[in-house]
């Protein structure tokens, strides 16, 4: 059985310091979801809420239309996984996985034999004597799932579960969480602060920053078209420009960003909140955005070739335009060569539906 | 080479040193215990004897406080260390700021002298028996109760000071984790943080249990009429000191040595038993080779040997009879004695003083002039008259022209030592 879990504009305030800021949404039963955002921002303190060791200052948390309120985390069908995973030291591998039936009065025989049985699934059979401290890193982690798994909880909680493990397995083990995500059908929230983890992984993410929820939506839709200058800035690469706005009509926005030319990003009919004319604006256009152009063309500018790195199947470029540095991505097609003249200047520019004009707003610290 | 005797030349003779500190004066006593003198000392050597067992046996009052020791002992730790615990637990889960001020207040009875808290105790329950007006046959006037309380103030204070230092390595997730897995707070208690507290209440446990055996300065007020073990050692002391206390001590020092040891074979048995998986298994010939001496080092086996060591020592030591070498050792102290009193007084011997030191040999250990006769003449009517008195009371020292007389006269004087034997003008 799936259920959601809604946020009711949950205020959570420690002594005059707001960490979560009106929270309101919606996760579907059996969703994949992801809150994003830099340290700090409050992820895990949303997450303690739903679990039930934090009481929301203001609002109301439901899981599956039921009340939260005054329900223990003991008494909630949720199971957190924590950022330090919270193994227990001193019990067996099986013991760990079998805590969860063992306060809940299973009798030992099944319970063995559940662990066992969860022990197969996170493919480490025949690992059930063994003590925590015999296994590695990547393997805890699975333990630490096997034992949340281990009541068929209605909600999986995941705080950064694969901050401590290497790249290698970090990478290995987002197809696994996937992969047991979908064989238990069960809701997963996920936090994190590597996008990456969330893009590949979430059916949803909630991009968060100090404490606010910023935007909530697909990936897709968070990398290309980010509802604030906070998710423009701090999801991916993005070149900022702050400028303002000279015109506006119903196929796109004409911003004046201080390269000597007016630039033109399209609007769309889902963009969101667009700044008006005449108030200051940022302009965002992603690295692989930017491409050679012809000088003169429009939505192009001229620019100073300052660096150049290699990355094999990209080529990333350094770039100086007026007193903005900003980076361009081009796709390595095998023949080399430089793409700025002999005085290392060239022309570059986007198509107005690559840009994005959102109101002038906080960015993400680089 | 010369360099490198040298060099281990000055930390072994350092050490030789620190080790004959440490443990010389426990190796006298332990020799002192099989000494027959009526003194604790090792020269003269008179007779190997275990007779200063029996009279340990023997001694009720001893024996009784030893059983009220344990049981003081048992009911300081079955209050100290849930104290100790709860304030340790406490401690580990406030602010920083009111951790430092709760801290303070609890380690206050440490650093109160015992002896104000042996008074206060004793003050405080009274006050409140006395305003509840309850008899003196309450248990708030009860010695026992009240030695419990008063050592359980600080011993808590110990025990938590233990409690504390492993808790700080608590992982306070760790019981997150098992409230989000369905436990309850006392499942999580019981089955997460006790079971990792569980070594730190072992020792706390011991800690406890010896505060409370050895402590005097509390005890000695709270205990009221009643008696503990240090409370009838203390006034054994003051009272004549014999070998039986050096019996007492070879009885600890011999306990402690079979806890250790045991502890030791136990402790290293568990260990042998959590190494890796991997490494348990004997897999190379040279631990097949192992396999007895491991067995020897097995803790039934350790506990079955120190049971035979003990019992042995016990069965020899009762058998063992020294009043033959006892009886020749007094004879010839009687002779010696004989010898010196005619050598200093060839001219009147004084028949009833040659008796005297025999018929109270026991009266006064500590007056060495017992076994070389006393310095000058005495007349006869005086040590005849009251031998208990100590045949040698200063008082026949007195300067005083007409000696023989008060000291006749007094009513005999409870010990050599009453300051009026020594008071000049009589
Ligand atoms: N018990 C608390 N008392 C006071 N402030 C707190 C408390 N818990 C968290 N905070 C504050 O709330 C903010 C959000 O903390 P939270 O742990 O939710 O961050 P996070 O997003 O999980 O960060 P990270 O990615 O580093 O884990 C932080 O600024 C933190 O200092
Ligand atoms: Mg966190």
């Amino acid at each position: 059985m799936t259920k959601e879990v809604s946020l009711d504009h949950v205020w959570v305030e420690f002594e005059n310091f707001v960490a979560v800021e009106d929270a309101n949404l919606t996760i579907a039963g059996g969703e994949f979801f992801s809150f994003l955002g830099p340290s700090g921002c409050g992820k895990t303190t949303l997450l303690r809420c739903i679990s039930g060791f934090q009481e929301p200052t203001l609002g109301r948390i439901r899981i599956g239309n039921h009340d939260m309120k005054g329900v223990g985390p003991n008494r909630r069908p949720t199971a957190l996984i924590f950022q330090n995973l919270a193994l227990f030291p001193l019990r067996s591998v099986a013991d760990n996985i079998a805590f969860p039936l063992e306060v809940r009065g299973v009798e030992k025989r099944e319970r063995r034999r559940r662990a066992d049985e969860l022990l197969e699934m996170i493919a480490l059979p025949g690992q059930g004597d063994k003590r925590i401290d015999e296994l590695s890193g990547g393997q805890k982690q699975r333990v630490a799932i096997a034992r949340a798994l281990a009541v068929k909880p209605d909600i999986l909680l995941l705080d950064e579960p694969l901050s401590a493990l290497d790249l290698k397995l970090r990478q290995h083990m987002r197809t696994e969480l996937r992969a047991i995500q979908k064989q238990v059908g069960l809701t997963f929230i996920y936090i994190t602060h590597d996008q990456g983890e969330a893009l590949t992984m979430s059916d949803r993410v909630a991009v968060m920053s100090r404490g606010k929820i910023q935007q909530v939506a697909d990936s897709r839709t968070i990398y290309d078209r980010p509802a604030t200058s906070f998710v423009a800035s701090f999801v991916g690469e993005n070149n900022a420009f702050a400028g303002t706005v000279l015109a506006k009509d119903g196929q796109g926005i004409t911003i004046d960003a201080g390269l000597g030319v007016p630039l033109v990003a399209a609007l769309r009919a889902d963009s969101g909140v667009t700044p008006a004319v005449g108030e200051p604006c940022h302009l965002f256009i992603r690295p692989e955005a930017l491409v050679p152009m012809t000088s003169g063309s429009p939505n192009s500018f001229e620019a100073r070739l300052v660096k150049e790195e290699f990355e094999g199947h990209m080529r990333h470029l350094l770039l100086q335009a007026g007193e903005h540095q900003l980076r361009m991505s081009l796709v390595n097609n095998g023949l080399g060569g430089s793409v700025a003249g002999a005085d290392g200047r060239l022309t570059v520019g986007f198509v107005p539906e690559l840009a994005v004009a959102l109101p002038l707003g906080l960015l993400a610290s680089a | 080479m010369t360099r490198k005797t040298g060099t281990g030349l000055i930390p072994g003779l350092y050490l030789l040193l620190f080790f004959a500190y440490l443990f010389g004066p426990l190796i006298i006593m332990v020799i002192t215990a099989f000494n027959s003198s009526q003194f604790p000392r090792i020269r003269p050597w008179e007779c190997f004897t275990t007779g200063w067992f029996a009279k340990l046996a023997a001694d009720d009052k001893l024996l009784a406080g030893i059983g009220s020791s344990l049981v003081i002992g048992i009911g300081v730790i079955a209050v100290a260390i849930p104290v100790g615990l709860a304030a340790a637990i406490l401690l580990s889960q406030v602010g920083p700021r009111l951790r430092s001020a709760l801290y303070t207040i609890f380690i206050a009875p440490i650093l109160v002298p015992g002896v104000v808290i042996g008074l206060s105790t004793l003050i405080f329950w009274g006050r409140i028996a006395g305003f509840l007006g309850l008899s003196y046959k309450s248990f708030l006037y009860d010695g026992t109760f009240l030695t419990i309380l008063g050592q359980v103030t600080f011993i808590a204070a110990y025990s938590m000071l233990v409690f504390l230092s492993r808790i700080q390595r608590f992982d306070p997730t760790l019981t997150e984790a098992a409230l989000d897995m369905g436990a309850t707070p006392t499942q999580a208690f019981c089955k997460v943080l006790l079971p990792f507290m569980a070594p730190a209440i072992g020792s706390a446990t011991v800690l406890a249990f010896l505060a409370s055996l050895e402590n005097y300065n509390t005890t000695v007020f709270t205990i009221v009429s009643g008696s503990t073990f240090t409370t009838v050692l203390a006034s054994k002391v003051r009272y004549g000191l014999d070998p039986s206390i050096s019996a007492v001590a070879v009885i600890i020092i011999g306990a402690t040595l079979v806890a250790a040891i045991l502890y030791e074979s136990w402790r290293r048995d568990k260990a042998r038993r959590l190494l890796p998986a991997g490494r348990r298994v004997p897999a190379a010939p040279a631990d097949l080779w192992l396999a007895p001496v491991r067995r020897l080092t097995h803790p039934a086996f350790v506990g079955a040997m120190l049971a035979v060591v003990v019992g042995g020592s016990i069965w020899a030591g009762s058998r063992h009879d020294s009043s033959a070498c006892e009886a020749q050792i007094m004879e010839n102290k009687r002779a010696l004695q004989q010898q010196f009193m005619q050598q200093q007084a060839p001219a009147s011997p004084p028949p009833a003083a040659t008796t005297a030191p025999v018929q109270a040999p026991a009266s006064s250990v500590f007056a060495p002039s017992n076994l070389f006769s006393s310095p000058a003449p005495e007349p006869a009517p005086a040590p005849a008259q009251a031998p208990a008195n100590g045949a040698f009371a200063p008082s026949g020292l007195a300067p005083s022209s007409e000696a023989p007389a008060p000291a006749g006269q007094q009513p005999a004087p409870a010990s050599p030592f009453a300051p009026s034997n020594l008071a000049p003008s009589q």
